[in-house]
């Protein structure tokens, strides 16, 4: 499975500290141990960075790729500082991912284009104006009008990573499960199967700590089984990456061996 | 509509290995896709074929390929010499079979002997094969090891139960290392991961599946192949993308088929070609199955071999 690393965060007090010092120095660190830890993507969020959004989104793209060979998530609700990212992003090691477009209007009209004009991938959220939709059916349509907007603007289907949104569980129990119907439903959308992601630390929100790790994990492996293409997590849990690293050699996606957890 | 043949893409792709010092130096694997499939990968590297010669004459070779090396065999290094200036073998792979306890039990200290012997008379890349056994192989590549420093050889066979001496003598003397399991994928993957642990580079490994020969379990290391290969371009597993060798001429010359007289089996047809066929067969199934690099014997079935290569290339 393909892990985006979420640690390069602003709402993390150092990541935003350094950002608003241009400090290189914490952000090449954070960058360093999730690739080390097996992250494909780097996640760089930036929030909406509404002064300095290009110049500081520029400069991020870059510090982090002088220190790690894979290619970035490019997070931020900013256009200007996503074209800035994406123009300063370099693809030797893959192409970037933009985070994110949804169903909103403004921000497919956005967003989308731009995946087309970069020759970026997209994560797409599917949600609208009006909120996440409460079933996995109504989040099809949105996925729907989203992969439209997409072939209008000369995005292919497999640069899509669909988001069906996760909302925590201690919040909205009975969500959960459409979450997991709802990666089904868009594998189902396209062949070959349309790629999907999720940012999981999203369902242990507002349980209390000692019970995040276990309900994170036991959701990734439900989602797995349906098919989940990626996450958007933190690849220094451990326990987090050896349950990803066990459920792929049970679901026979990852060759065994004695020390298969190692590697 | 026009037909538009259907391609896949792999996600991972084979190392390229290189061995050999100098301008004779060559580079195996590099692949990025299944064998041959040209029309949708990339093969950067040809599968090489090395000749085999032996640190001790080849008594137990069958006739007809043993009299190809009459007059040379009886010295390493003249049969070095004939491989690469008459035969023109691009790789040499010495196996020190006379090490073997139940062999001439050759001491570490001779080995390094023929070792330099060989290593002086020709300059093409040497890959240094132990005799199999596990305790003596330890000793005696440890100490071929040291006698080829900056030759960058290929270096084994590193098992589960002797890989650690090896290992430890290939990261010394900078040489590459052949890792052997025997007909199972997941063990292989396992010594891989052990050896790289150990801090050894794993674009320095080329992974011997075990080969044996055509009619003599011949679909069971190429079926271990496969998944070898689809584990490192379709898992994109790391651990699985070194290239592969196949170290067939022990099993080949030792089938009834290459050995059995005309007198007794009539129906099997002539002798001279019965050997050389199964060579020829048993590789050519092995390049079909990802082999990167041969040890093979006979120069005839290396012809015959070679020439299919560039045929599907």
């Amino acid at each position: 499975m393909i892990i985006i690393g979420e640690r390069i965060s602003v709402i993390a007090k150092k990541v935003r500290e350094a950002m608003a010092a241009r400090d290189p120095k914490p952000l090449q660190e954070l960058a360093k141990t999730q690739f080390e830890k097996g992250a494909n993507y780097i996640d760089v969020s930036i929030g909406p960075a509404e002064d300095d959004g290009p110049q500081l989104m520029d400069w991020a793209v870059k510090v982090i790729q002088e220190v790690v060979p894979v290619p970035l998530c490019l997070d931020t609700t900013n256009k200007a500082a996503m074209i800035a990212g994406l123009k300063a992003h370099n693809n030797k090691w893959g192409r970037a991912l933009i985070n994110s477009a949804s169903g909103e209007e403004e921000r497919l009209n956005n967003m989308m284009p731009l995946a087309g004009e970069y020759n970026a991938e997209i994560i797409a959220l599917t949600l609208t104006e009006k909120g996440i939709p409460a079933l996995a059916e109504e989040r099809c349509e949105v996925a729907a009008n989203i992969m439209g907007r997409a072939m209008e603007c000369g995005v292919p289907m497999e640069d899509i990573w669909l988001d069906p949104l996760i909302l925590p569980v201690p919040f909205q129990q009975d969500k959960c499960k459409e979450s997991i119907r709802a990666i089904r439903l868009f594998r189902e959308l396209n062949d070959p199967p349309m790629k999907t992601t999720v940012g999981l630390s999203n369902i242990a929100n507002g349980a209390p700590k000692e019970l995040k790790g276990i309900i994170t994990r036991n959701f990734l492996v439900l989602l797995m089984y349906e098919g989940l293409y990626s996450a958007i997590a933190d690849p220094n849990d451990k326990e987090f990456m050896d349950t990803m690293k066990t459920v792929e050699v049970l679901m026979e996606k990852r060759l065994y061996a004695h020390s298969y957890l190692e590697m | 509509m026009p037909f538009v043949i259907p391609k896949d893409a792999y996600a991972g792709k084979v190392n390229a290995l290189t061995f050999g010092s100098g301008d004779k130096a060559v580079t195996v694997g590099g692949d990025n896709g299944l064998p041959f499939l040209s029309f949708e990968s990339s093969i950067p590297n040809r599968p090489l074929i090395a000749l085999e010669i032996q640190d001790v004459a080849p008594s137990d070779w069958p006739d007809t390929v043993r009299t190809v090396y009459d007059g040379v065999s009886d010295s390493p290094a003249k049969w070095a010499k004939f491989c690469q200036d008459s035969l023109g073998a691009k790789i040499v792979a010495l196996r020190l079979t006379g090490t073997h306890p139940d062999k001439e039990n050759r001491s570490a200290e001779d080995a390094v002997k023929t070792v330099t012997e060989v290593l002086s008379a020709i300059d093409v890349p040497v890959m240094i094969l132990g005799s199999g056994h596990i305790e003596k192989d330890a000793q005696v590549l440890k100490a071929a090891a040291e006698a080829a420093k900056g030759k960058e050889c290929i270096l084994g066979k590193a098992q589960e139960e002797n890989y650690k001496t090896i290992v430890t003598a290939a990261i010394a003397n900078n040489h590459k290392l052949i890792a052997m399991s025997q007909l199972d994928v997941n063990l292989a993957k396992q010594l891989n991961i052990l050896i790289t642990q150990m801090g050894f580079n794993k674009d320095n490994i080329i992974m011997d599946p075990m080969s044996s020969a055509l009619g003599y379990g011949i679909e069971y290391t190429y079926s271990v192949m496969e998944r070898i290969r689809q584990a490192a371009l379709v898992q994109n597993d790391p651990m699985m993308q070194t290239p592969l060798l196949c170290d067939i001429g022990p099993n080949v010359w030792k089938t009834k088929e290459s050995a059995a007289p005309e007198s007794e089996l009539p129906e099997w047809g002539a002798l001279t070609e019965r050997g050389i066929v199964w060579e020829s067969v048993t590789a050519s199934t092995m390049i079909m199955a990802g082999c990167n690099l041969l040890v093979m014997r006979h120069p005839k079935a290396i012809e015959t071999v070679n020439k299919l290569i560039s045929e599907l290339i």
